[in-house]
């Protein structure tokens, strides 16, 4: 039985897109009215973990980082059919950049036992650094496979994958355990069920502070971050209409030089 | 002190119950617009999804989950389309009679097949001469040996011609003050569903007429008690039925009110929004108002039905307020859509003409207010 880790993480819901705003002193975003939602690309690394629990059977552990307000998230994944779930939250792991993210998740992956695969979804919707899931393998010493399309071979302890490249894919041979960050090309997320939220009620969460990761406070958080956010603004997304005139011969041979000018065509 | 917040878990039936619809459902509603006809997929999806088990309990292949998650269903559904809402809502009033009245071996028959969506359910009551005044029609029964044979037909019955579970009223061709509630079968000789209603609104949700010619239905098929059949469709009537409808009325309003705002930003007139303009504030702010009174009444009632307490007289008050305000919020939404809101291509023009079918289902608001008069002076 394989013994999975899903990575997963409370993003603000695109819908309340123009609910956020900058704090123009921390450089932070502003989320008090904005409701989170699953990681969009979470879901598609969900999908693929309950996806090879049917194929061979497997212990699926959902793991986040995040405030209390996280545990929802951790929760609906169970719903979807995750074993058990792990919240590290703590003040202490608060203002964390992607290096002391991944530290975090890499330290609560070790203590919950290393799994022979781990799934996280290829970027966060609002970060979108796409850089957490690699440094999660490179702090667990394990090899990565990021932007996950397809896994050809799943039979063994050696896998054949398809990784996206703008033009084509990559077939990548990987020996297990390794993590792998996955589009959304990969799956089709289930959505949830009735069945699946009651049977949660049975599923524990797990809280961790800094105290049961037992690392470093220096690591974590604000202190344990190497980046610093100089700023952070918003750009207008403008748009300009141009209308072009002529005979339908004329219009077409004009859009055709616009678009030829723009790198379009 | 009273708690009105939902709880983790009710919260994900939301979220689980939104997705359904905007997935699953939204992309079939501008065929069944235009055809009029129930779609075979969002039926289908709809079984898939357990919606049909909620009230049933686990022991009888159901969910078990109660009246507030399938309150919650209703509305999301409702918000994307009120046709869907209603067919799964009389889906839960067919099978409210077998859960209520039924006997074990009944019960056992029937549910099973009512949860997983094998088999589709309704109730018929109305007839040309009686919908809120059930002792007024004019189906009959007699006794034939351990048979009952019925006569008559009804009308206005939503999911008629879908239905193979159907509880039927009928009185007693001897004796008018004798009801008896029947669980009539698809099949059954002499049993047939005949004349399909257009309606103005809710379209995609099946109404239609229902014939019984010597129908004949063995003793087994008897629900509750011969003679006291009156109750058994009423009680079923006035809280899931009427629940059933607060759903409704409440996915309409929020619907109404989110178009309404996407609009009254999006509409730029005199160079800036008219959700600037204070008359178009006073329209959303009365819509929000009703919604968040709604949804206060709707969701108390529902909590009393869960609690096995008499809640028929909580329900009026709310079916009677939440329909009515999903008709001034489909009005209202019209009218900030200004000349767009005559326009079929926004889904306001849909709601307008769904929120009028929603007056007279379980009861009209005239019935309503004389169910809460009864209720102030007794």
């Amino acid at each position: 039985m394989l013994n999975i880790v899903v990575c997963v993480k409370a993003v603000p819901d695109p819908k309340d897109s123009c609910k956020i705003s900058i704090d123009p002193v921390s450089k932070t975003l502003n989320r008090c009215d904005v409701s989170m939602v699953l990681n969009p690309l979470d879901k598609n690394a969900m999908e693929a973990a309950l996806q090879l629990k049917e194929q061979y059977g497997a212990h699926i552990t959902v793991l986040s980082m995040g405030p209390p307000q996280a545990s929802p998230i951790v929760k609906e994944c169970l719903a979807l059919g995750g074993d058990q779930g792990f919240l590290l939250s703590d003040r202490a792991f608060g203002g964390a950049d992607t290096y002391a993210t991944a530290f975090t998740l890499a330290s609560g992956i070790k203590k919950v036992g290393k799994p022979d695969i781990i799934l996280c979804g290829m970027a966060s919707s609002d970060g979108a650094t796409e850089w957490v899931g690699p440094q999660i393998a490179t702090f667990l010493d394990m090899p990565v496979v990021t932007m996950l399309k397809e896994i050809v071979n799943s039979a063994g302890d050696c896998w054949q994958v398809k990784t996206s490249l703008e033009d084509g894919y990559r077939l990548l041979e990987v020996d297990l355990p390794a993590l792998f960050t996955v589009t959304r090309d990969l799956n089709e997320p289930r959505a949830l069920s009735f069945s699946g939220i009651i049977k949660a009620r049975k599923k524990e969460i797990t809280v961790w502070g800094k105290e049961d990761l037992g690392v470093p406070e220096e690591s974590l958080g604000l202190p344990g971050s190497p980046t610093i956010v100089s700023d952070m603004t918003t750009t207008d997304n403008k748009r300009e209409v141009e209308i072009i005139t002529g005979s339908r011969e004329e219009m077409a041979d004009q859009l055709l030089l616009k678009l030829v000018d723009a790198g379009a065509i | 002190m009273i708690d009105f917040t939902f709880t983790e878990e009710q919260e994900m039936f939301r979220k689980m119950a939104r997705e359904f619809a905007e997935n699953m459902v939204a992309p079939h509603v501008a065929k069944m617009e235009e055809t009029g006809e129930v779609n075979d997929d969002v039926i289908r999806a709809l079984a898939e999804a357990e919606m049909m088990a909620l009230t049933i309990p686990e022991e009888y292949g159901g969910l078990g989950l109660g009246y507030t998650a399938r309150m919650i269903a209703v509305e999301e559904i409702s918000r994307i389309s009120v046709a869907t809402a209603m067919t799964l809502q009389v889906f839960g009033l067919g099978i409210e009679p077998i859960l209520k009245f039924g006997n074990e071996e009944q019960k056992k028959r029937f549910l099973p097949g009512l949860a997983n969506g094998d088999k589709l359910g309704t109730a018929a009551v109305t007839e040309p001469t009686g919908g809120s005044d059930p002792t007024g029609g004019r189906t009959v029964y007699r006794k034939d040996g351990d048979d009952y044979i019925v006569n008559g037909r009804k009308c206005f019955i939503t999911n008629s011609h879908i239905a193979d579970t159907i509880t039927v009223l009928a009185k007693d061709e001897n004796d008018p003050k004798a009801f008896c509630a029947f669980i009539i079968e698809k099949g059954m000789e002499g049993f047939k569903a005949t004349h399909v209603e257009h309606k103005i609104g809710m379209r995609g949700c099946n109404t239609g007429e229902l014939s019984f010619e010597n129908c004949r239905v063995p003793k087994e098929n008897l629900l509750g008690q011969e003679g006291k059949g009156l109750r058994v469709v009423m009680a079923s009537i006035g809280e899931a039925g009427r629940g059933g409808m607060v759903g409704c009325a409440l996915g309409v309003q929020a619907a109404c009110l989110e178009a309404s705002i996407k609009f009254a930003t999006e509409r730029i007139l005199y160079g800036k929004p008219i959700s600037r303009l204070q008359t178009i504030q006073n329209k959303l702010a009365d819509m929000k108002i009703d919604l968040e009174a709604g949804r206060l009444l709707a969701y108390r009632a529902v909590s009393m039905h869960d609690k096995g307490e008499q809640s028929s007289n909580e329900f009026a008050v709310a079916k009677y307020f939440t329909t009515e305000a999903a008709q001034r919020a489909a009005k209202m939404a019209v009218d900030i859509h200004g000349g767009y809101g005559c326009m079929v291509e926004f889904p306001v023009t849909r709601y307008l003409r769904d929120s009028f079918v929603l007056g007279p289902s379980a009861g009209t608001s005239d019935i309503m207010k004389v169910i809460i008069a009864r209720w102030t002076l007794t």
